[in-house]
């Protein structure tokens, strides 16, 4: 798997089960600014990722193909 | 809304095909037990839940639950690519593979279909939040057996990782149901 990717879904990953913690202890402080220092750690990861190789989101494209069908799928074992 | 992330939570990459192992691991997909029913239960008891916390919890676990399906379906694809008609014989896959060939179906290790008969939306806001800590506690039960009948350590990680995803909803579900209770102690209690 690609380093940046590999980094990218674990930092995704220490987000997302903070986000559900933060939804039952909403102003725990401490956990509130280690959410946003990872969200936005993982922000600048992403776009460097989608910068280097494909989008993770579709969107807007630069060139003249919508590279976002770009193969190998997240299912398939030659991406992960 | 959902937007779509072009990732897995958690990696999955199996080299050896193992469709024995593929007609077990369905049943995640679409079994009683499964991240499917799971997914359906919680974004649809979401719709009458009473605080805020409730709302969030019901909202996010039921999205990471549509991360979870996506995770048993590549599995499930990754252990039956590409199977030769011998591998789908010595694996026991037949009655699956008349149905469905390939493809990623979902029903139970048994064979039965998906049915929301497995989930409630009980319309009370305590009653839904017991239903999600059992239906938590049912899941990691099953990733267990699951565990019990895998070797492979490619399928394995997967299995384990979305095993201890179950206590962390439990738990936060369990925080859900106080703030539920505080919210409605003095108006009716249960």
């Amino acid at each position: 798997m690609d380093a940046t990717l590999y980094k990218l879904t674990q930092l995704d990953f220490c987000a997302l089960d903070l986000k559900l913690y933060l939804d039952t202890h909403p102003k725990d402080t401490d956990a509130l600014a280690e959410y946003n220092k990872i969200a936005a750690e993982a922000a600048r990861l992403r776009a460097d990722y989608e910068g280097k190789n494909r989008p993770l989101t579709a969107g807007p494209v630069t060139g003249d193909s919508f590279v976002w069908i770009d193969e190998p799928w997240n299912w398939e074992e030659s991406y992960n | 809304m959902w937007i779509y992330d072009k990732k897995l939570e958690f990696p999955v990459k199996i080299k050896k095909r193992d469709p024995k192992l593929a007609k077990l691991i369905i049943t995640q997909y679409g079994g009683p037990d499964g991240e499917l029913g799971a997914s359906l239960r919680y974004l649809s008891q979401r719709f009458i839940a009473v605080t805020p916390e409730a709302k969030a919890v019901l909202t996010d676990i039921g999205t990471e639950e549509l991360g979870h399906l996506e995770m048993i379906g590549a599995i499930v694809k990754q252990l039956t690519a590409d199977c030769s008609i011998e591998e789908i014989k010595a694996g026991g896959f037949e009655p699956f593979y008349v149905e469905h060939g390939l493809g990623v179906f979902p029903q139970s290790a048994a064979g039965a279909q998906f049915s929301a008969g497995g989930i409630q939306s009980k319309g009370d806001p305590i009653t839904d939040l017991y239903e999600d800590m059992a239906a938590e506690q049912k899941a990691r039960s099953t990733y267990e057996y699951l565990i019990d009948m895998i070797d492979d350590p490619d399928v394995a990680a997967p299995i384990k990782f979305l095993r201890e995803r179950e206590i962390v909803h439990f738990q936060r579900f369990g925080e859900a149901l106080e703030h539920v209770r505080q919210h409605l102690s003095g108006n009716h209690y249960f």
